[in-house]
């Protein structure tokens, strides 16, 4: 392994190193609204400062990688790094959002039992999973399985919409806690989308194929 | 990067003839580190890493001021020995010039030189350099055939086991890969990146991308003036004049 090889090596360690701090800040901010664990949500709003440090880390080393020139798979790696470490700090961001939402309904008594919303983020959370381990394992096909999924959870995501609203038509005493439920299904939806935008990265990464933008069947 | 100084000069001034190549450059270079001097042709990069071992006596006409200190001690003193100056701070050229002689031999002279009689001693020290320089695997069933043989990748990096046979603390490097292709380029850069572990490396290169992936540190040269020093990630990310920004994006020279 060259000295740029063992370089780009640790790029890669630092990206999976925000990647798993931004899944258990997901896992923790769902745990914690499940469980009404405002100690967790805090925990979990506090440590966002990590992921952001780690993108800044993250774009610093490409800066400076990107300064010795490289070329072809190496180049699209910096590149690819720079947009998944971006994806992972609004990742971050989305598990905040979930846990001071938790927060506020947890004030309140509990309107419903939460099942769709752990569906989703467990189908949200697979997706980020499954384009991670493309991004490692340079799997592309796995990576292009991911994208037709993020259609699954804006489903769950409309759905969960309707029957809220129509939580909040019939008592408007529910309008606070439906609107946070709202907030967190809508956060959820957007990690799915941030999954899908790393999936597509990382078929760019391995077959310099940009696909986004081109639907389902196109890619 | 907190690597303790090792080359320091204060007012260094040089003159061929009443002509200035040098204007009073000063620049404190760490231990251990690669630093890379680069600016265009004429700037005097290459003139001033020469009068870190004194190339420059060798050339008529020229003065030299100010203070170049290595370790401390003022290497244009009046009772410095150029020889054992010269065993301190070694030197690989652009064009590798192995002696006509055998790639056992070329290590060997040196050590011999130097006082080295034992024979057991100088082929353990002939492995090692080789070894050092990464070129033992390829050369070690034929020590004794003529270096001239080899290809110019490998005889630069033979050129590189010659100097660290001597054991020097700084090894200074004048464009050492110009003349080679890109495969053996980035066997010298890895070679450098390797020997940084154990010595002082300043390199003069032209190729800006060299600079960025194997120093620590760039001195950027124009018209015989020392520009703007600073970590190499800066100088070429974030430079703070605008004549190295201006050099390093293209725009002149």
């Amino acid at each position: 392994m060259t000295h740029f090889e063992s370089e780009l090596a640790a790029l890669k360690q630092k990206l999976l190193l925000m990647a798993s701090h931004a899944e258990s800040a997901v896992n923790n901010a769902i745990k914690a609204l499940v469980d009404r664990d405002d100690d967790l949500a805090r925990k979990v709003a506090e440590d966002d400062d990590k992921i952001d440090h780690l993108e800044q880390e993250v774009d610093a080393a490409c800066i400076a990688l990107l300064a010795k020139a490289p070329l072809a798979t190496q180049l699209r790696l910096i590149t690819s790094a720079m947009k998944i470490a971006r994806d992972l700090e609004r990742v971050g961001d989305e598990a905040t959002t979930i846990a001071r939402r938790s927060l506020d309904l947890s004030q309140e008594p509990q309107l419903k039992p939460y099942v769709d919303i752990p569906r989703m983020a467990t189908m949200a959370m697979a997706m980020l999973n499954d384009a991670l381990g493309a991004f490692v394992n340079g799997d592309t096909a796995r990576a292009r399985a991911v994208i037709p999924r993020d259609k699954d959870v804006d489903q769950l995501n409309k759905q969960l919409y309707r029957e809220l609203a129509s939580f909040m038509i019939e008592k408007p005493t529910t309008i606070t806690r439906c609107l946070n439920l709202m907030t967190i299904s809508k956060a959820l939806e957007r990690i799915a989308d941030h999954a899908k935008n790393v999936a597509e990265d990382v078929v760019f990464l391995y077959e310099a194929r940009d696909i986004r933008h081109l639907g389902a069947t196109a890619a | 990067m907190s690597a303790a100084p090792l080359i320091e000069t204060k007012n260094v001034e040089l003159f061929y003839g009443s002509s200035r190549a040098l204007k009073g450059i000063d620049i404190t270079i760490k231990e251990k580190l690669v630093t890379a001097f680069i600016g265009p042709s004429g700037c005097g990069k290459s003139t001033f890493l020469r009068c870190f071992n004194r190339m420059n006596d060798l050339i008529d006409n020229v003065r030299i001021t100010g203070q170049c200190l290595i370790g401390g001690e003022d290497i244009y003193a009046k009772d410095v020995d150029v020889i054992e100056l010269r065993k301190r701070v070694g030197m690989v050229f652009q064009r590798s010039n192995p002696f006509p002689k055998s790639i056992y031999d070329n290590i060997a002279y040196g050590l011999r030189l130097h006082g080295t009689k034992d024979k057991s001693e100088i082929d353990g020290i002939v492995e090692s350099s080789l070894r050092g320089a990464a070129l033992w695997d390829e050369v070690k069933d034929r020590l004794h055939s003529s270096a001239l043989g080899l290809s110019g990748g490998q005889q630069q990096r033979l050129c590189i086991a010659r100097a660290i046979a001597i054991r020097p603390e700084i090894i200074l490097m004048d464009e050492p890969a110009s003349a080679l292709d890109p495969i053996a380029t980035v066997k010298i850069e890895e070679l450098i990146l390797e020997l940084k572990k154990e010595f002082t490396i300043v390199i003069v290169t032209h190729n800006m991308q060299q600079a960025t992936r194997i120093s620590d540190y760039t001195a950027f040269f124009y018209i015989g003036e020392l520009i703007e020093y600073d970590l190499t990630t800066k100088i070429f990310t974030n430079p703070a004049k605008k004549q190295t920004e201006d050099y390093v994006t293209g725009r002149f020279g």
